[in-house]
C-alpha cells in the first residue's frame, strides 16, 4: 500500500518509508528514526560513507530496538568465556552469528570496524554463514562494548543458549568434498591410463610400457580404496556386527571382489585388472552419498527453545543487580525483566505491569495481562515496563522447556524406507552370493579354468551401484524442485516420508490463519474522514498490538498532535485531538455495555468521540487465502484434523472443511498435541503435522513429517523436517502428490537397474565379462539410471507446474 | 617409447601438484564462503582527502 504513494520519502539509511515526522539532516538526507540517523552520523564522522555507495539503503532499521543493559551479562566472565574462541591478556577472538548481514555494504562496514573504535584488531565476515570473526584487545574494548557497537549499527549478534552449548560442534563437514576430489583425480587418471585398453591398442604398447601403466593404476587406486571407499567398509562392518545387512554390504563385497580380482590379475600378469571400473564405481557412489546428505546449510532445522532463550538474566541479589547464566537460575531467585525481554523460567510476578506476549509460544498475538502474584510461564515476552519475578522452576523444568525432556526428542525418526532398503539389501546380498556360488559350481563341472573368473565377475557386476545412486539423485532433484517453490526439506529422506502420509494435522493460529494480519471491520455509523483522523492520531500513540492494527487499518492521513494522552493498561487509551476528546478501548472503558461474545472469535475495540459512542472495530482472524480449497483437495485422499491451543472459535468456518466436530481439537497444550499425534500413529496413520510455534514443537517432532509454515525462512521456527514459505501454502496438495511421484520414480529406476544387473550377472556367470566391457557397462548403466531418475522427476515437476 | 614413460611421470607430477593445491584450498577453508571474497576485492582503500564527508551522496 505504501509503495503506491509516489512522494514517499525513503530513509537514507534503511530505505524504509519515512513517517510524516521524518528527521532531517543537512539538506537532502532523511531518516525514519533517530537510530538510523545515529548510524549515519557515526559513519560520516569516520569518513565511512562509502557504506551507502555500495548498495542502496543498505542499513538495518533500528526502529523499536533499544538494548539498554541487555548486553550487560557479557561483563560476567563466567558467561563470556565460553563464547570466546581464544582469549589471552591482550587479544581475544570471537565468532558471532549476525543474522542481519545481507549485502556487500554489510561486509564492507563490518570489515572496517577497526576504523570506528580502537582495540579491534581483526574483523572478517563469512557471508554464507552470516558470521563475523572478530579479534579485539580486551584492555581497550570490552566484549560488551564491542557487541553494543555492533547493535548500534544494526548488526546485533545472536547470542543465545544454543550458541553457548553447541559452540564446539559448528564444524563444516568438508570430508566428503575432499574425498570426491581425491577419488575424482585418481579415477580420471586411471581411466586415461586405461585408454589403450579401451581402444584395443595393445599392439602399440610394448610389454614394459603396459606393465608401467598397470602399476600406475594400482598406485592410483590405493587412495580410492583405502580412503575413498573406507566409509562403505566401516558401515558394512558395523552393520554386520549388529547382524543386519545394509546396502553397504553388497557394495563392500563388490568393491572388495573388484580389488582382489584386479590385484590378482596384476600380480600374476594375467590381465590388466578392473582398476578403472573400481575407481569409477567408488567415484559415483561418493557423488550419490554427497547428494544424499545434502541439506540447506543456511537454514537450521534443529532449533529448539535454546536458540531462542537468552543467555543470561538480571538477578537481584542483596539489592544489587547482576547477570547470571539462565541455566543457573534457581527457584527463589528474583529476576528483572525489561521491555521486550523474554521470561526464561516459570515464575511468579512480584511487581510491575506485566503484559506478556506469548506469540512465540502459542502463536497467539494478543498480549496477556498478568497481575502481581500470578504465575507466568517461560517463553513469554514482556511488553512495557520493567517487572520483577521470582523464579519457581529451573529453566530445564519449566512448562515449555520440559517438552524437550520428552523421550520423543531423544530419538531419531526411523525411516520406514530405510527399513525397506535394508530388507531389500538383505535379499539382494543373499541372491547375489548364491548366484555367484551357483555359477562357480556350474563351472566346476564344466570348465574349471573359469570358476574364479565367473565367481568374482558376478560379485563385481552385481554391486548395486545404479541402485544406490537412483535414490539420492531422484530425491536430490525433488528437493531442488521443492526449494525452487519455497519448500525447504531438511534432507532427501523426508520426501520419502511425505509420500506415505495418510493423515494431516493442522495447527490453527499462524498456520491456517495469518500471523499478523487480521481483518478489521468497523461496526456502527460509518466513520467520516475527520473521525478516522482523530482515532488514528490517538491510536498511533500506543504500542499495543490492537492499536497498531487499527492504526495500520486506518491508512495514511496527515498526522495531528495529541494532547493529554493517557493509557490505562488493559483498558484503553484516551487523548485530546483538535479540542476533541477521543476514547478507544474496551466496552467498559468507553462506557458501553459489552454484548457478550459467544464464540470469542473476535476482539472488539470500542470508540467514543466527545463522550458519544461511535461503534466498535471488530478484529477477526484472517484465514489464509484459498485454505478451504487446499484442504478440500487434501481431503479426497487424506484424513484431516485440527489441533489448536485456542478456545473454541470459528466453528462456522472450520466445520465445513473438517466435516466432523471430532476432528477439531481446541485448548490443546503442547503435550496434548504430542499425545494426539502418538494416538494417531498407534492407529497406523502416518502423520504430517503442520504448525508454526514452539507449542507445536512436540507434535512436529513426534509426527512422521513435521512441517512449519513461515513468512520468513530465516526467522525463528521450531525444529522441523520441512519448512514452507507461507505464500506457497495453497499448493500443499501439489507438493504431497509430487513427493509420491518421486518415490514411484525411484521404484521405476530400481527396476531398471535390476534389469541391468540381470544382464550383467548373466554375462558374468557365463564367464564373458571382459574388463573393457565392465568398464563401459558399469558406469553407463549407472549413468542411464541416474539420467532416467533426474529426467523423469524434472519432467513430472514441469507437468505438475512446480 | 621410453619418452612416454618420462612424459606420463611428469604429467602425473603436475596433476599431483594440482591435487595438492585442491587439498590445501579445501583445508584452508577457501570453499567455506564463496560470496564475500568476490565483493571484498572490489572495496577501495580510500585516501585521506576522499574520506572527508561529501555533500550529496551518489544515488
Amino acid at each position: 500500500m505504501e509503495a503506491l504513494i509516489a512522494e514517499d520519502i525513503k530513509c537514507q539509511h534503511c530505505g524504509d518509508t519515512c513517517p510524516d515526522t521524518h528527521i532531517h539532516q543537512d539538506t537532502d538526507k532523511f531518516f525514519c528514526c533517530e537510530g538510523c540517523k545515529t548510524v549515519y552520523e557515526i559513519l560520516s564522522q569516520n569518513g565511512m560513507c562509502s557504506y551507502y555507495d555500495l548498495d542502496k539503503n543498505p542499513g538495518i532499521s533500528l526502529k523499536g530496538k533499544s538494548f539498554g543493559t541487555r548486553y550487560a551479562f557479557l561483563n560476567n566472565q563466567e558467561i563470556a568465556k565460553p563464547l570466546l574462541d581464544y582469549a589471552s591478556e591482550n587479544l581475544c577472538k570471537i565468532t558471532l552469528h549476525i543474522p542481519a548481514i545481507h549485502c556487500s555494504s554489510c561486509i564492507w562496514l563490518l570489515e572496517n570496524l577497526y576504523k570506528l573504535r580502537e582495540g579491534i584488531t581483526m574483523s572478517r565476515v563469512n557471508f554464507m554463514k552470516k558470521e563475523l570473526a572478530l579479534g579485539f584487545d580486551p584492555t581497550i574494548i570490552s566484549l560488551q562494548q564491542l557487541v553494543e557497537l555492533l547493535a548500534t549499527l544494526g548488526y546485533a549478534p545472536q547470542i543465545s543458549l544454543e550458541e553457548y552449548s553447541h559452540k564446539a560442534q559448528r564444524k563444516a563437514n568438508n570430508g566428503i568434498f575432499l574425498k570426491i576430489g581425491i577419488v575424482g583425480f585418481c579415477t580420471g587418471n586411471v581411466m586415461l591410463l586405461s585408454f589403450p585398453e579401451y581402444f584395443g591398442l595393445d599392439y602399440v604398447m610394448e610389454g614394459e610400457l603396459k606393465h608401467y601403466f598397470t602399476w600406475l593404476n594400482v598406485l592410483l587406486t590405493l587412495p580410492v580404496i583405502f580412503y575413498g571407499a573406507s566409509g562403505y567398509f566401516i558401515s558394512a562392518y558395523k552393520s554386520l556386527k549388529e547382524k543386519v545387512i545394509n546396502l553397504d554390504v553388497p557394495i563392500s563385497i563388490g568393491v572388495s571382489a573388484l580389488f582382489i580380482r584386479s590385484a590378482y590379475e596384476t600380480f600374476t600378469a594375467t590381465g590388466p585388472g578392473y582398476w578403472d571400473s573400481l575407481c569409477g564405481l567408488v567415484f559415483f557412489l561418493l557423488i550419490g552419498k554427497w547428494l544424499q546428505h545434502k541439506t540447506y546449510e543456511n537454514l537450521s532445522f534443529e532449533r529448539n527453545y535454546k536458540s531462542y532463550f537468552p543467555l543470561a538474566a538480571a538477578v537481584v541479589k542483596d539489592g544489587k543487580e547482576e547477570s547470571m547464566p539462565v541455566s543457573q537460575l534457581q527457584p527463589g531467585d528474583k529476576i528483572l525483566i525489561r521491555n521486550q525481554e523474554l521470561i526464561p523460567a516459570d515464575s511468579l510476578l512480584l511487581s510491575g505491569q506485566a503484559w506478556i506476549d506469548y506469540s512465540f509460544v502459542t502463536g497467539e498475538s494478543q498480549p496477556v495481562e498478568k497481575k502481581a502474584g500470578e504465575y507466568i510461564y517461560a517463553g513469554g515476552r514482556q511488553i512495557g515496563t520493567q517487572i520483577e519475578l521470582t523464579v519457581q522452576k529451573p529453566v530445564s523444568q519449566s512448562y515449555l522447556t520440559q517438552l524437550w525432556n520428552n523421550e520423543t526428542f531423544a530419538k531419531e525418526k526411523i525411516t520406514p524406507v530405510t527399513k525397506l532398503a535394508s530388507n531389500f539389501s538383505k535379499y539382494f546380498t543373499y541372491i547375489t552370493i548364491s548366484i555367484a556360488l551357483l555359477a562357480a559350481t556350474f563351472w566346476y563341472f564344466t570348465d574349471q579354468s573359469v570358476i574364479w573368473n565367473a565367481f568374482t565377475a558376478v560379485l563385481i557386476v552385481a554391486c548395486p551401484c545404479a541402485l544406490t545412486l537412483s535414490m539420492p539423485f531422484t530425491m536430490e532433484n525433488t528437493m531442488r524442485i521443492f526449494g525452487k517453490n519455497g519448500v525447504y526439506v531438511k534432507n532427501p529422506g523426508v520426501i520419502q516420508h511425505l509420500a506415505t502420509i495418510t493423515h494431516v494435522v493442522f495447527d490453527k493460529t499462524g498456520t491456517l490463519t495469518h500471523d499478523n494480519k487480521a481483518s478489521i471491520t468497523f461496526i456502527g455509523n460509518p466513520l467520516t474522514a475527520e473521525e478516522k483522523q482523530l482515532i488514528k492520531a490517538v491510536a498511533s500513540q500506543s504500542t499495543h498490538p490492537l492499536s497498531r492494527k487499527i492504526n495500520r487499518y486506518l491508512g495514511k492521513t496527515p498526522s495531528v498532535p495529541v494532547r493529554n494522552y493517557y493509557e490505562t493498561t488493559g483498558a484503553g487509551i484516551e487523548g485530546i485531538v483538535q479540542d476533541t476528546y477521543v476514547r478507544i478501548g474496551s466496552g467498559n472503558y468507553v462506557g458501553i455495555e459489552e454484548t457478550p461474545d459467544t464464540v470469542k472469535a473476535t476482539s472488539r475495540v470500542y470508540v467514543s468521540i466527545n463522550y458519544a459512542y461511535k461503534g466498535y472495530f471488530e478484529l477477526q482472524n484472517q484465514y489464509r487465502t484459498g485454505f478451504a480449497d487446499v484442504l478440500n483437495k487434501l481431503k479426497s485422499r487424506l484424513k484431516l484434523s485440527l489441533l489448536s491451543g485456542d478456545h473454541v472459535v470459528d466453528l462456522p468456518v472450520l466445520l465445513p472443511v473438517f466435516e466432523q466436530r471430532k476432528n477439531l481439537h481446541f485448548e490443546q497444550s503442547p503435550a496434548d498435541k504430542l499425545q494426539y499425534i502418538q494416538k494417531l500413529q498407534t492407529q497406523g496413520d502416518h502423520v504430517l503435522m503442520i504448525g508454526d510455534g514452539l507449542n507445536d514443537a512436540g507434535a512436529l517432532k513426534q509426527s512422521d513429517v513435521g512441517m512449519v509454515l513461515t513468512e520468513d525462512v530465516h526467522a525463528f521456527f521450531p525444529a522441523c523436517d520441512v519448512l514452507v514459505d507461507a505464500r506457497n501454502f495453497n499448493r500443499l496438495d501439489n507438493f504431497i502428490r509430487f513427493s509420491r511421484t518421486s518415490v514411484n520414480i525411484v521404484k521405476a529406476s530400481f527396476l531398471l537397474s535390476l534389469v541391468y544387473n540381470f544382464i550383467g550377472v548373466g554375462l558374468a556367470a557365463a564367464g564373458q565379462l571382459s574388463p573393457v566391457f565392465a568398464a563401459l557397462f558399469m558406469p553407463l548403466s549407472s549413468m542411464s539410471v541416474v539420467a532416467f531418475a533426474v529426467g523423469m522427476s524434472s519432467l513430472f515437476a514441469q507437468w505438475r507446474k512446480l | 617409447m621410453s619418452v612416454i614413460l618420462v612424459l606420463v611421470t611428469l604429467s602425473m607430477l603436475v596433476a599431483g601438484s594440482f591435487l595438492g593445491a585442491f587439498i590445501w584450498a579445501m583445508k584452508s577453508g577457501q570453499y567455506e564462503d564463496t560470496f564475500s571474497p568476490s565483493v571484498r576485492m572490489l572495496f577501495e582503500e580510500k585516501t585521506e582527502e576522499d574520506t572527508a564527508p561529501k555533500k550529496g551522496l551518489k544515488k
